[in-house]
């Protein structure tokens, strides 16, 4: 198997006195989709934001491609490669296609002036390379974007920059089933290209329909990590429900000495 | 997967449509096939302005019927002399609209722009004054818009780092700013009112080009139009993009030089075109470029259409909206110069009267969205020249002032409605 791209290693996160995240392992590898589910509150959140660089983890180790990282802001996140498409998308509306995917790293020329052919040409290229081709015109405004357009010109966008793990943060959760569709295929197409994927869902059909593993958090903690191909969605159900603890939250203490 | 009806080509027709050339022809995209021909840009526009993307028709439509009414309305109306007169008059309002515009684009708004505008034409006036400081016309000039600058950042760094939100902040402003043109007009002078003696200020407004370099700047302006145009389409083709095809630029090129041309053979059998109009036409095209060329004008689109979204892209949210408040305070500097130079004076009165409303609804008439994101420079220039031609025409017809609010007022009530009514075709036809 191939080495991981991310390696989180025992990370914490506690914000006052709630333990968010408690110890937790997670990995990615290149080219592969890793599905990150459980139960509302369950710390997959804090887990994305830790990584993207919006929180500082409180302890544990962080590798990414093999060396030790810490990633300060989302800045040094985008700088390694890790970028976030979240559940709001973050597009424009009265921007077109090219502006929203170029968006505060326009190309321009004589420092100022925006070099707008090239940019329609990337844009296109890009799209057509994840071979999104529901979108019409990469002229066109997002505002009259299907969702599944939105999702895609969102991905897209992030993955222009040459990044290497993308994380979608529940990008099913507001499409219909053909959107869905879409939005799934691209999922696959990218991990396909090498890169590494982590997909924040609910909804266990989609994970299991696009996922190679399955990371399990309940309570902070990570309670399973499985391959998509040999379990079942009860086996997931109940692991998200009923998952084992390593320790009993509020004892911290008499958790962390048993461990 | 889905179609979505937009993706009908019927249907999807932006005024700037960028076609997927490359899609294998069986997806039904539908744009796969570029109608680089006249018939084909046509019938695009139309379908575009079917699906409610109006543009600038509206107005136009709009200043064709105003010239119709009132030039049956009245025989002066179409008397040389008015039309110079009109490019005068509407030559400030346009000025302080285009920064209206750009506080527009970013979804806020300035009620001060008038006073502030009144406080850039004092200052400059005050400092002329020949038994004052009787500084060189430059020198004042300049720091009568250093001035309107100062205060747009000052009512900025309110909005931004106190989160006061814009309407509050300029509405103190307008106050603020109306006690201090009132204070020092009267101090300087007992009756209110002072002179600009200054010839250079005075000509600013009061000035017509000669009949020869009117026919250049209307031929430097054409040639560079039509030059910027070829080259767009050039640098689009060699990146194998779609452009507009040569017979549009043509046709293009030559309305506006049908227009231009007669403007000015026009305005040449009064007096010629005003100095002001050539100042107007050079802040609208520097302004223009700023707006849907450069970086920081795309950095303003997008304030005002996800702020969000822009502060998430490495955007300085707030650096972007002290700078668009400064463009206002220094837009409204110049156009409150530009009234001083027309008047050769300024009083107590200035910056007050209907300037502040008729300069939103010369920004809002152009087609520039209340609501950020949306609108374009020229909107200023073109609802000036609606809000100046109705006022000009009722003028004429001597009607009371009860009469023309009313009127303006309408007017102002048609051109959101257009706005609104399209924008709702649009969202039927999926393109919002």
């Amino acid at each position: 198997m191939t080495t991981a791209l991310l390696e989180c290693e025992g990370v914490s996160k506690a914000f006052g006195a709630v333990q968010a995240l408690y110890r937790v392992d997670f990995e990615v590898r290149a080219g592969e989709v890793m599905a990150l589910v459980g139960d509302n509150g369950a710390g997959k959140s804090t887990l994305v934001k830790c990584v993207a660089g919006i929180y500082p983890f409180d302890e544990g180790r962080v590798r990414f491609d093999g060396a030790p990282v810490t990633v300060h802001n989302p800045r040094e996140a985008a700088r390694l490669g890790i970028e976030v498409v979240y559940q709001d998308l973050a597009l424009a509306d009265n921007l077109d296609v090219t502006a929203n995917m170029f968006l505060g790293r326009e190309s321009v020329r004589q420092g100022f002036v925006l070099d707008e052919s090239s940019m329609e040409h990337a844009a296109r290229e890009t799209l057509q390379g994840l071979s999104v081709t529901t979108l019409g015109s990469v002229r066109q405004t997002v505002a009259g974007l299907s969702g599944g357009q939105r999702q895609a010109v969102a991905v897209a966008k992030s993955v222009m920059w040459n990044s290497r793990l993308l994380i979608l943060d529940e990008p099913t959760a507001a499409l219909g089933v053909a959107q869905t569709r879409q939005v799934l295929d691209l999922v696959r197409r990218l991990a396909e290209r090498g890169l590494g994927v982590v997909i924040v869902s609910h909804n266990l059909h989609d994970v299991f329909e696009v996922a190679d593993r399955i990371t399990v958090l309940r309570l902070g903690q990570r309670v399973a990590m499985l391959e998509a191909s040999d379990t079942t969605q009860q086996e997931v159900v109940h692991a998200i429900t009923a998952g084992t603890l390593d320790h009993v939250p509020g004892m911290v203490d008499q958790g962390v000495a048993e461990t | 997967m889905t179609i979505d009806p937009r993706t009908d080509p019927e249907v999807d027709a932006g005024p700037v449509v960028g076609v997927d050339e490359a899609l294998p022809p069986a997806l039904p995209t539908g744009l796969d096939a570029t109608p680089e021909t006249l018939g084909g840009y046509m019938q695009r526009w139309w379908q575009g302005v079917r699906a409610g993307e109006l543009g600038s028709l509206p107005i136009i439509v709009g200043l064709i019927l105003i010239a119709i009414v009132f030039g049956t309305l009245d025989d002066t109306f179409y008397v040389e002399r008015n039309f110079t007169n009109l490019l005068l008059q509407i030559a400030a309002t346009a000025t302080i609209a285009i920064g209206v515009v750009f506080v527009l684009l970013i979804g806020e708004i300035d009620l001060s722009v008038a006073y502030v505008s009144a406080v850039g034409g004092v200052s400059m006036t005050l400092l002329l004054r020949p038994d004052g400081p009787n500084w060189p016309w430059w020198a004042a000039l300049g720091v009568g818009l250093l001035v309107t600058t100062a205060i747009g950042l000052v009512q900025a760094l309110v909005i931004t780092k106190a989160g006061v939100p814009s309407f509050v902040v300029t509405l103190a402003g307008l106050l603020i700013w109306n006690g201090v043109v009132l204070i020092l007009t009267t101090q300087y002078s007992t009756s209110g009112t002072v002179r600009i003696q200054d010839d250079t200020i005075v000509g600013i407004a009061n000035d017509f080009l000669s009949d020869a370099w009117g026919w250049v700047v209307a031929a430097v302006g054409v040639g560079a139009y039509a030059l910027t145009q070829l080259q767009t389409a050039r640098s689009r083709r060699a990146r194998g993009l779609d452009a507009k095809p040569l017979s549009v630029i043509v046709l293009q090129v030559a309305g506006l030089a049908v227009v231009t041309g007669a403007a000015v053979w026009y305005a040449n059998r009064d007096r010629g075109v005003p100095s002001v109009t050539l100042i107007v036409l050079i802040l609208f095209v520097f302004w223009s470029f700023v707006a849907s060329r450069t970086r920081f004008g795309r950095h303003v689109y997008a304030v005002g259409g996800n702020a969000e979204a822009a502060r998430r892209a490495g955007i300085n949210v707030d650096r972007v909206r002290i700078a668009v408040f400064m463009i206002a305070g220094f837009m409204a500097g110049l156009g409150g110069i530009i009234l001083a130079s027309r008047l050769r004076s300024v009083a107590t009165n200035a910056g007050g009267g209907d300037l502040l409303l008729n300069v939103i609804a010369a920004a809002v008439i152009g087609g520039t969205s209340l609501f950020g994101g949306r609108g374009r420079v020229v909107s200023a220039l073109l609802g000036a020249l609606v809000i100046g031609s109705i006022a000009n025409g009722m003028g004429l017809l001597n009607l009371a002032t009860g009469t023309k609010f009313v009127i303006t007022g309408l007017v102002l009530l048609a051109a959101v409605l257009v706005d609104s009514l399209s924008t709702r075709r649009r969202a039927a036809r999926g393109m919002m």
